[in-house]
């Protein structure tokens, strides 16, 4: 069976990255093939490397609050592009926001608090 | 490993009790000494808070100018004694609000300033003479801290007697906090512009506040997160002393600004640890013949990293020790994180809850009775001296590599750190390091709504408004000229704080002068590493 590639993303202006690195260990770890974009790209970016690594799934770390705006920003990226490539945001997600994100276009949203082993079950089951 | 062996975060291993004979076996007297007086274990000052109890100086700032104003006259109406003022992203990365990149950000998690403008609202009305600032500040410090410096001038203050603090710790924000805009040696040498101008035209000012607190936050242990802030700030030392400045000239104004989460007493024999082997490190490598040069001065601070979104109440226990940690650490100024800090920007309710705390402890618990209340404790004791003896390894296993702005510029700290942030979040989650309400004690949460910090879209637009009506009015051939003298110095490798001053009296943008530097300087790469 072939890896799930994985490109973890930090778009916007958002410094904090413990959060995406431990998640790229625990990835690792479980065997999946992980892309890291490092801080501050931009969505036209992250779309851009996602082509470029040919990954099978986008997730976004957002800790800002930004979060509504780049999910808006990704999904027209995607529909420009024609691209249908799966995608999850993860970071500081009020629980509310889960449902508000999922209807922009995510196939998942991990609210603040969210342990690392439900995320990466997440992935195993794709 | 013998299950009844119990160790530290840092590694340090703790025997069941400690004695007479432990601390006669391994601390020499005059390492314990006594507070006022080299090598400081038991405080930088004499008095300590039976003379100036610490001060608070909770973190803050959000939206417009306007609003922190109004945030930061009810602060001091409500007993806080310093501001320390929280910028929004596109300020804190050289953006203004005007760019495409800072679209949603505008005040989100600080406020927004664009031009001089922004800090002549912010600070008006405020006694600059007795309320302290810190500018929570580092990529783009140098445009900022010229903004405060021709604000205070502008409102009729003598610069030569103004207090307060730059963070200005560009080296801790390729490690954590990310907020880095210039490569790696140009960083530095801005940050030691700053320090060598204050301290020739700002001689009360910190400049820089030398942080092992995201250091920690980003998954190093308490040893490690004072290792390496000790070598940032002797990289910073070693790059002043070659402008010409002797130790003595700047040394008293560096401070440093630390963490505390984890073990309760590990925080605190890594404070007075610290503080020793500062103050040697001072005295013995540099020849500082000035006591105040050998001071540790810091805010140490409720961390965020030892709280949680699981039973957020919890927080505030949590924060009461850490509160008692610091003051019984001898630190001189206090912050606590608010418990709803784990989930976002501190509602006014949870913010109030802190400086509270805080008072409580000041007024209510006698803390301020006696200086230094645990010297002499056997376990204190012993240990502060185990951690000086780990954290001056650790100190030297980073020397022996080279030089920590190399380790840092390629990346390897950080690989380093975030290795164990990831074994550590392990530990939680398996159940190994115990947090209660997250891995224990767990209760089926009842379903609520969440208190967050609000946003306001409209918030944003006014600052636009703002920015569009300077740019407008501005004398916009004296800005060009400024900028032009900007990118002149930069390239003749000149202190660039006199060109950025005069830039910011012209109400030139923090995004046109940062353009500026990046001509000349360019920017930063990241490693990407995990």
């Amino acid at each position: 069976m072939k890896r799930l590639r994985i490109l973890l993303g930090k778009p916007g202006l958002d410094g904090h990255d413990v959060g995406v690195k431990v998640l790229a260990h625990a990835l690792v770890e479980e065997g999946f093939d992980v892309v890291y974009t490092g801080l501050r790209k931009t969505i036209e970016q992250i779309v851009d490397k996602a082509i470029d690594v040919k990954a099978d799934v986008i997730g976004l770390s957002i800790l800002s609050g930004t979060h509504i705006v780049l999910c808006q920003q990704l999904k027209e990226e995607l529909n420009k592009r024609d691209l249908l490539i799966p995608w999850i945001v993860g970071g500081n997600i009020p629980d509310e926001d889960v449902e508000k994100i999922k209807a922009i276009g995510a196939d998942a949203a991990f609210p603040t608090g969210t342990s690392i082993e439900t995320v990466v079950n997440y992935f195993k089951q794709l | 490993m013998n299950d009844k062996d119990v160790f530290w975060e840092s590694g340090l291993k703790i025997n069941p009790l400690y004695t007479k004979e432990d601390l006669e076996k391994n601390v020499p007297e005059a390492d314990i000494g006594l507070p006022g007086e080299y090598p400081f274990t038991r405080g930088i000052h004499k008095l300590m808070y039976r003379k100036q109890p610490f001060t608070i100086r909770q973190y803050a700032g959000f939206g417009t100018p306007e609003e922190t104003h109004e945030r930061f006259l009810y602060l001091i109406k409500n007993g806080q004694t310093g501001l320390n003022v929280a910028f929004d992203l596109p300020t804190q990365t050289g953006l203004d609000s005007d760019d495409n990149r800072a679209v949603g950000e505008v005040g989100r998690v600080g406020m927004a300033v664009d031009t001089l403008a922004d800090f002549e609202t912010v600070f008006k009305d405020i006694d600059l003479d007795k309320i302290t600032v810190s500018l929570t500040i580092n990529g783009s410090a140098i445009v900022l801290v010229a903004m405060y410096l021709a604000m205070a001038q502008k409102f009729g203050f003598n610069i030569k007697n103004l207090r307060g603090t730059a963070q200005n710790d560009i080296l801790k924000e390729f490690i954590g906090r990310g907020t880095w805009i210039f490569p790696v040696p140009q960083s530095v040498k801005i940050v030691v512009d700053i320090i060598e101008y204050c301290a020739k035209e700002v001689p009360k000012y910190s400049p820089v506040s030398v942080c092992g607190y995201h250091i920690r936050e980003s998954g190093a242990n308490p040893v490690q997160e004072m290792a390496y802030a000790f070598c940032i700030a002797k990289a910073y030392i070693n790059e002043t002393l070659k402008r010409g400045i002797t130790i003595d000239e700047f040394a008293s104004r560096l401070s440093f600004n630390f963490d505390i989460h984890g073990n309760f007493f590990e925080q605190i024999a890594k404070f007075r640890g610290s503080r020793r082997l500062w103050a040697k490190i001072i005295k013995e490598e540099y020849n500082a013949k000035d006591d105040a040069s050998c001071w540790l001065r810091m805010i140490a601070g409720g961390g965020g990293g030892g709280l949680t979104k699981e039973q957020p109440e919890n927080n505030i226990i949590r924060s009461a020790y850490y509160a008692l940690i610091s003051a019984l650490s001898g630190t001189q100024t206090m912050a606590l994180c608010s418990y709803d800090e784990a989930y976002t920007i501190p509602t006014e309710k949870a913010a109030e809850i802190s400086l509270r705390t805080m008072q409580i402890l000041l007024y209510e618990m006698g803390i301020c009775d006696t200086v230094d209340p645990l010297g002499g404790s056997y376990y204190i004791e012993t240990m502060s001296t185990e951690m000086e003896n780990a954290i001056k390894k650790q100190m030297a296993d980073v020397e022996a590599q080279g030089d920590i702005v190399k380790e840092i510029a390629e990346g390897k700290i950080q690989e380093a750190i975030s290795r164990q942030a990831y074994q550590r979040e392990k530990g939680i989650q398996e159940g190994k390091v115990k947090k209660v309400g997250v891995n224990c004690f767990i209760k089926e949460e009842e379903v609520r709504t969440i208190e967050f910090h609000p946003y306001h879209e409209e918030n944003a637009m006014k600052q636009l408004e703002n920015l569009k009506k300077i740019k407008n009015e501005r004398d916009n051939n004296k800005v060009s000229e400024c900028l032009d003298k900007i990118k002149k110095d930069a390239q003749g490798n000149k202190n660039l704080m006199p060109s950025v001053i005069e830039a910011v009296k012209a109400y030139a943008t923090v995004g046109e002068i940062t353009d500026a530097m990046k001509e000349v300087y360019g920017e930063y790469e990241e490693k990407i590493y995990f």
